[in-house]
């Protein structure tokens, strides 16, 4: 197999993009599209990592991770959806009631 | 002679074995007066007077006792109590001594005591009050009682103390009014002052003997150094003006007048005020050691012998008038006992004498008082020997004592110590003695100017009273103290009998050149100019109802020489000056530092939450930001 170090990179590369688009995108929607781009990047490099020793173990794990993944999704676009059915709006920096 | 106790003390026997129940009686009747309050309303005062009466009898016995034995035994040491547990050296038991010193203050204390109550029987009748009075009187005689019979200091203290107290609290028995609680105040906290000396002075006789007892002390005072022998007399000094109102600490006798008469006849005449007399006499050890302290406790005494009749001159209140002369009185005394071994028998003689008289003088002013409807001021007085007899004839004889005209006690007391005086040699005792010969002649000024205005003259009455003769409880006590005034001098003085007595504790005087010396006939000629000079301004032409605006020292003398200014203006100005600073301090200073750090908290807490900016994408920022430190910090840490 070509050197783990490339696997590890993409994710490195997807991760980062994720992150950036988290912070800076308004939108609730692609901000969880987002979150999903990073924990994709980190289920690549443990599934990197279990091709480079061998065992199943990082393979475990991401299957974990995609779980907590889905059920986060349920729950955040169902938080999602009752607050843009109140407020008419999507966009994160309108949830600013904690404001001091 | 000088300087050594010829008097050797021996334990208790017979009846001196009890000689605590001095102080019991009247304890006991302050304590069921005061405890038992309104229930004992009816019959207190019988009670207060019967334990004043008992204390008097148990006086008498012991005096008695001591008579009875040879003169340089005369005196019983008696262990009370020991109530301070033994700390170290300091052992303090409650000892009693009886010996011819304090057995003269006893018989005085509860004699003139005893009339004195039975006396306010009859002019506190009308007070509601009159139960809490004798409370307060009964608490007195114990006190001094204990101040007069203790055998150390540190009981004499005690004693001293609650003298102090009980003089409060009946300078403002009268506490509703405005006038009385300032004067108490006054009064206390002058005191105060002079107690600070005697609680210094008996600190350092603990510092320096490591004993507060007289047979501790006495007996090692030689070997002190000078300084610390004045330093003594001097604190001790003190202490002594500052419960006999000599200057400096002068300025609350006067307004004592604000208490009821018995409580100025007994506690500011007779008794209270010659407690620092007693304590000058009682240190005669350490005084004897240093001259330089009997020379200012003389300088004391001289000043404010002069000054007390200067200011007895221009008061229109009769009891005012009489304070300023109690006030030179006891000048005279404390010159006789500043003068050294020559003078302590001659000032408790005066002390003795000036009971009687100034005790007479006072119960005759109230009885004036009470027949007038509660009138002090003088030129409402007048013409008063026609409807006041007795009252008018003892207050004669008190008149005649105090000015000195033989045969009364004020000249067999007074002239020796003027004697005395001149017979100190020197400028000082030059100066001393005409300072003593100049008092006479004003005392005599003003006691006639007294006489004149109130009991003769044209009656210058308010409408609404209408005096007679006081009642018989009141003028037996007086018509007692006046035989005391006649006969009481000379008793004492004629075979020297009572420097003989006094002799084993203070040492013997020099012999006495007899009564009729050159300067007692010029003495005697000044005191008749005086009431001379009186007669032709107070007695020949008729007394202004309104005072007249009078000259400069008039007017100073109203103002009590201006004791109230100065103490005004030394003390009591930069004294509440600094206590505002310490409060500016205090609500500004510490209170603004605990504000501060309040604030400080406040204040940076209002800035740090601004970071609580309510955006999501922030709060995402910031977890980001924590995430790659603790990975950052993971990495070092492995590497």
């Amino acid at each position: 197999m070509i050197s783990p170090a490339h696997y590890v990179a993409l994710a490195a590369i997807l991760f980062v993009i994720g992150g950036v688009g988290v912070l800076i995108r308004r939108n609730a929607l692609v901000v969880f599209m987002c979150v999903e781009l990073m924990l994709n990047a980190v289920n690549l490099s443990f599934i990197a990592f279990s091709r480079l020793h061998g065992n199943l173990d990082g393979q475990v794990i991401a299957f974990f991770v995609m779980v907590v993944a889905a059920a986060e999704v349920v729950v955040g676009l169902a938080i999602l959806t009752s607050i843009f059915r109140t407020r008419k709006s999507a966009s994160v920096d309108d949830a600013s009631l904690l404001k001091y | 002679m000088t300087g050594s106790l010829a008097l050797t003390t021996l334990p208790a026997t017979g009846a001196a074995h009890a000689a605590w129940l001095l102080l019991a009686f009247p304890g006991f009747g302050a304590l069921v007066l005061l405890v038992g309050g309104k229930r004992t309303n009816a019959w207190g005062h019988w009670l207060a007077v019967l334990m004043s009466l008992a204390s008097f009898a148990y006086g008498c016995v012991l005096f008695a006792q001591l008579l009875g034995r040879p003169a340089s035994q005369r005196g019983f040491d008696l262990h009370v109590y020991s109530f301070i547990p033994p700390i170290g050296r300091f052992v303090v038991p409650l000892g009693i001594r009886i010996d011819p010193l304090s057995i003269c203050f006893v018989l005085l204390i509860t004699g003139v005591g005893s009339l004195i109550h039975i006396y306010a029987v009859g002019y506190m009748a009308a007070d509601p009050d009159r139960r809490r009075f004798f409370g307060y009187m009964n608490l007195f005689i114990t006190a001094m009682l204990l101040l007069v019979i203790a055998d150390n200091y540190l009981a004499l203290y005690a004693g001293w103390e609650g003298v102090g107290l009980a003089s409060y609290l009946l300078i403002g028995f009268w506490y509703y009014n405005p006038a009385p609680p300032v004067a108490a105040k006054k009064a206390f906290i002058a005191n105060r002052v002079g107690d600070v000396g005697l609680s210094l002075a008996i600190m350092l006789m603990f510092a320096q003997f490591g004993s507060v007892s007289f047979t501790g002390v006495f007996s090692q005072v030689h070997s002190a150094r000078p300084g610390t022998i004045t330093a003594l007399g001097l604190l001790l000094l003190l202490g002594a003006c500052g419960k006999s109102a000599q200057l400096p600490l002068q300025s609350w006798l006067l307004d004592a007048m604000e208490g009821p008469t018995p409580v100025s006849a007994l506690i500011h005449a007779a008794t209270m005020v010659t407690a620092g007399v007693y304590l000058i006499v009682r240190s005669a050890p350490i005084f004897n050691l240093s001259s330089d302290a009997r020379l200012v406790v003389t300088i004391v005494g001289a000043a404010t012998l002069l000054f007390g009749a200067i200011i007895g001159c221009a008061k229109d209140d009769i009891k005012k008038a009489l304070a300023g002369s109690t006030m030179s009185q006891i000048g005279y005394m404390m010159l006789a006992a500043g003068l050294g071994p020559v003078g302590y028998a001659l000032a408790i003689a005066h002390l003795l004498s000036h009971g009687f008289f100034k005790a007479g003088l006072f119960l005759g002013a109230g009885s004036v008082k009470h027949e007038m409807d509660d009138e002090v001021d003088m030129r409402r007085f007048g013409g008063l020997a026609t409807v006041m007899k007795i009252t008018f004839v003892t207050f004669a004889f008190g008149y005649l004592a105090i000015i000195g005209i033989w045969p009364f006690s004020g000249f067999f007391t007074k002239d020796p110590i003027i004697d005395a005086a001149y017979a100190k040699g020197g400028t000082s005792g030059a100066i001393l003695g005409t300072a003593a010969l100049i008092g006479a002649a004003i005392t005599a000024f003003y006691m006639t100017r007294v006489m004149l205005m109130t009991f003769t003259g044209k009656r210058r009455w308010d409408d609404h009273v209408h005096p007679h003769e006081a009642p018989p409880i009141m003028t037996g006590p007086m018509v007692i103290l006046a035989i005391g005034s006649l006969c009481a001098g000379g008793f004492l003085m004629i075979a020297n009998r009572l420097i003989n007595f006094l002799a084993p504790v203070v040492g013997t005087p020099p012999l006495s050149h007899g009564f009729f010396t050159v300067t007692s006939i010029i003495s005697l000629a000044l005191v008749v100019a005086g009431a001379v000079v009186a007669w032709l301004i107070y007695g020949r032409r008729d007394v202004p109802v309104t005072a007249p605006r009078g000259s400069l020292v008039t007017v100073a003398a109203r103002k009590d020489l201006y004791g109230d200014a100065i103490n005004e203006s030394l003390l009591m100005r930069p004294g509440s000056w600094l206590t505002r600073l310490s409060v500016y301090f205090d609500t500004q200073g510490i209170d603004g530092i605990v504000r501060s750090v309040a604030a400080a908290m406040g204040g940076s807490s209002g800035r740090v939450r601004k970071v609580q900016t309510g955006f999501v994408r922030s709060y995402a920022l910031s977890m980001l930001v924590g995430a790659v430190l603790v990975v950052g910090a993971l990495l070092l840490v492995k590497l």
